[in-house]
């Protein structure tokens, strides 16, 4: 079976709301079927435009939104056939959890004992039986996050939305369920356009991310390529940490290039620089500087501890490095106790490769 | 541990809860001493007035006291013939004592109140019992007018014996009791005061019905506006507060009269003919038209209040899964407004069920309510008595639909903002 690669396609889609200002521009995205794909970006970026727009509540401006080969800008939110979970679960309080789950069901006139076992199903799988009986006000936030999911599963659909989902709930809570949606997501494949703001959760979760800054995708690939390859420094400043020199290209040549900041020269790795003479930001994640690096690293550079931040697993250390007094460390805390003093000068040393000079900000 | 508790001591060892007490009680009177005014406020201007309301609708002291030997010398006397000479004796010479008072003129009101014909023979009784002579009053009174010497007047003045009656209520639904001491229906053309209820409860349903359906749309739209256009909304809405009851109510009558503005523009687009003006006005329509409009806000708020606090999401919820709109308003929107239906109903409803001044102005003979028969008893018959015992009978006509709410929806349910 030929997984359907443009199951949901936005083709050329523009949105605005006032005639003045473009929110979403000129969006180009394929979702294959099955696939759990993460709008990423910060709030005003334009991913929950588009995801309305998928749902039906609001309509391009230009171009279609296409649902498995079919243009549904004209199809009302009711006959989409779309599971949604809403930034607030959006459960309906007067109702209990059962007929929250049986509400799909009658709407599509299913018969009741048929009903009833698909809210069963529903329930167990997000481990929530026994609680059918319950009014929504008297679950805790979590558990309404998974009668809100459960819900939007209820009635089969191919395709689900989640909108910030997570947002309201506390970190560790969050994190449970974040590993819940997404073993759900692989049990039964459907298709899953999960938007949030927050990068671990789409780390975690997603198959492909698509990280939206402006109106615009500014990539879109899988996590690790997004985390270890940015293509841009937008995407390398909002996807995790991220350590920066802004200065000029002074040489390009063997997939390496030499960028001249004020008072040194670093070796980089050109991405978005074609020539010399061009300005750049070169990226540069935390985890890739070492302290006391081999010999065989091309950039070794010393500067001066100005804090030290313990975080239990690692310490945090700020350096002083080349003119930039926010150059981040991370060292792990294991047994071998490295001379990390406040005030001392350390040697930084990192591969040019992990060095990505991309364009300038 | 067991089921019992310990006393659990502070480390002073008092036991906590007189400790918890003593430091609550500061607060306690602190918060007294802050509601205290509003408290003597209520207390002097609502508990005595309405107490004073109670005593006065079945207070019936005054004639027990003009005539306390006539109705000593009755307690003998059964009712069924005359009375006898020792009773005409007793009523001779407490109806001397009132003449020195020159109080006759009240008995002769009070009296009346209960039976017509009283008011003339006691002026002729007063004239002719100067004359009297000493004994045999009876032949003597009944000499003064035939209606003397009937004994359906001689119950009348019984009835009137104890201090307290229930007599003006019978009258609020139009029966009373008579002679015989049964209670019965007043003849059918007398009856006014059952109409009138009716149409107090009738106009005030209609009312709420009509501000219901004109509300409910207004405060959805005030609720899910933008801010800048849902304040201009909520400013017309609440300028009917802001401008005097009177003055309101005299535009209306400006609009409705058979010469104004409403029939001139049925005239002009040719729906009526020019010499067949409605009448708006003076009529139920006049009262059910004002009354809507100036107890609209009373609707809207509470329901604006209700709908400003459901989640748009809830809707967008019920669409995507599939319901249409109208399924997804009718079993999610509608039900989670109920709370804000029932006190907006409620609030019309007992507003319009007391309203007096606009249906004195427009209302008309038929568009006239049970408060403007307490207004007509207190100003113009002066039977305060009777206005208070129908004044009490709309309050507790008020709090039984109360009760009843209470009953059916529950009135932790209500939420006026």
């Amino acid at each position: 079976m030929s997984v359907n690669k443009e199951f949901v396609k936005f083709d050329k889609v523009d949105k605005s709301y006032d005639g003045k200002v473009l929110v979403v521009k000129d969006l180009q995205l394929d979702i294959a079927e099955g696939e759990f794909i993460t709008m990423l970006g910060p709030s005003g970026s334009g991913k929950t435009t588009c995801l309305m727009m998928l749902a039906g509540f609001e309509t391009p401006t230009n171009g279609e939104i296409y649902l498995d080969g079919n243009a549904i800008s004209s199809i009302p939110p009711h006959k989409r056939g779309i599971g949604m979970v809403f930034q607030n679960y959006a459960l309906f309080p007067h109702m209990t959890v059962y007929e929250n789950l049986a509400f799909p069901l009658r709407v599509r006139k299913i018969p009741k004992d048929e009903a009833d076992k698909k809210i069963d199903k529903a329930l167990s799988m997000v481990s929530l039986q026994g609680f059918a009986q319950r009014m929504p006000g008297q679950l805790s936030g979590g558990q309404q996050q998974r009668v809100a999911v459960a819900r939007s599963l209820v009635f089969d659909p191919q395709l689900v939305l989640m909108d910030e989902p997570l947002g309201a709930l506390d970190k560790n809570l969050r994190e449970s369920m974040q590993y819940e949606i997404k073993h759900i997501h692989e049990s039964i494949g459907v298709t899953v356009v999960y938007v949030t703001h927050d990068q671990s959760e789409a780390l975690t979760m997603s198959n492909r991310i698509a990280v939206f800054n402006d109106g615009k995708v500014q990539q879109l690939s899988s996590p690790d390529e997004l985390y270890e390859k940015p293509v841009n420094s937008f995407v390398a400043e909002f996807i995790g940490e991220n350590n920066t020199f802004a200065g000029e290209v002074s040489d390009i040549s063997g997939g390496k290039c030499k960028v001249k900041l004020a008072n040194a020269d670093i070796l980089a790795n050109p991405i978005s620089v074609k020539g010399k003479g061009e300005r750049t930001t070169v990226s540069l994640r935390p985890e890739r500087a070492l302290i006391n690096p081999s010999d065989k690293m091309d950039n070794i550079h010393k500067g001066k501890i100005e804090e030290v931040i313990y975080h239990g697993d690692h310490t945090r250390v700020r350096i002083n490095l080349l003119g930039n007094s926010e150059f981040i460390l991370k060292v792990p805390n294991s047994s071998s106790n490295l001379d990390i003093k406040l005030g001392n000068e350390i040697k930084i040393g990192w591969n040019s490769e992990d060095a990505r000079a991309l364009d300038p900000k | 541990m067991s089921s019992e508790t310990k006393q659990i001591l502070t480390t002073d060892g008092i036991p906590l809860e007189v400790s918890l007490k003593k430091a609550e009680k500061k607060n306690k009177i602190k918060a007294f001493l802050l509601v205290a005014p509003l408290l003597m406020f209520i207390i002097i201007t609502y508990v005595f007035p309405i107490g004073d309301m109670l005593m006065r609708s079945v207070d019936d002291k005054m004639v027990t006291e003009m005539l306390p030997k006539t109705f000593k010398s009755m307690e003998k006397w059964d009712g069924q013939d005359l009375p006898p000479e020792e009773v005409f004796e007793a009523f001779y010479f407490d109806f001397q004592k009132l003449i020195e008072e020159e109080r006759e003129g009240k008995l002769s009101t009070q009296l009346n109140y209960t039976k017509n014909g009283f008011k003339s023979i006691i002026k002729k009784l007063r004239r002719k019992s100067k004359s009297f002579e000493e004994g045999n009053y009876k032949e003597q009174i009944m000499s003064v007018h035939r209606r003397w010497a009937d004994v359906e007047y001689w119950r009348a003045i019984k009835r009137r014996a104890p201090a307290y009656t229930y007599q003006k209520y019978l009258k609020g639904i139009d029966m009373y009791e008579n002679e015989k001491g049964e209670i019965i229906n007043v003849p059918e053309d007398r009856r006014v005061h059952r109409i009138l209820w009716m149409r107090t409860l009738e106009i005030a349903f209609f009312v709420t019905v009509f501000c219901f359906l004109m509300a409910y749309p207004i405060a959805h739209l005030l609720a899910t506006l933008p801010m800048k256009y849902s304040n201009l909304l909520m400013i017309c809405v609440l300028l009917p507060f802001w401008t005097s009851l009177l003055v309101r109510t005299a535009s209306w009558m400006i609009l409705l009269q058979q010469q104004g503005i409403v029939n001139d523009f049925f005239v002009m687009i040719g729906l009526v003919s020019d010499d067949n003006r409605l009448e708006m006005m003076f009529n139920k329509t006049g009262s059910y038209v004002a009354m809507t409009q100036i107890l609209l806000p009373f609707m809207v708020l509470p329901l604006y209040s209700v709908m400003k606090t459901i989640s748009p999401s809830l809707m967008r919820a019920g669409k995507s899964l599939g319901g249409t709109p109208f399924v997804a308003f009718w079993k999610v929107y509608f039900p989670l407004t109920i709370p804000g239906i029932g006190a907006g109903c409620l609030l019309v409803f007992i507003l319009a069920i007391g309203y007096y001044i606009t249906p004195a102005l427009v209302g008309g003979a038929s568009g006239t309510l049970i408060s403007n028969q307490i207004a007509f008893h207190m100003k113009s018959t002066l039977d305060w008595s009777f206005a208070s015992a129908m004044g009490l009978m709309l309050l507790s006509g008020v709090l039984v639909i109360y009760w009843l709410y209470n009953k059916l929806v529950g009135i932790d349910n209500i939420k006026l903002g």
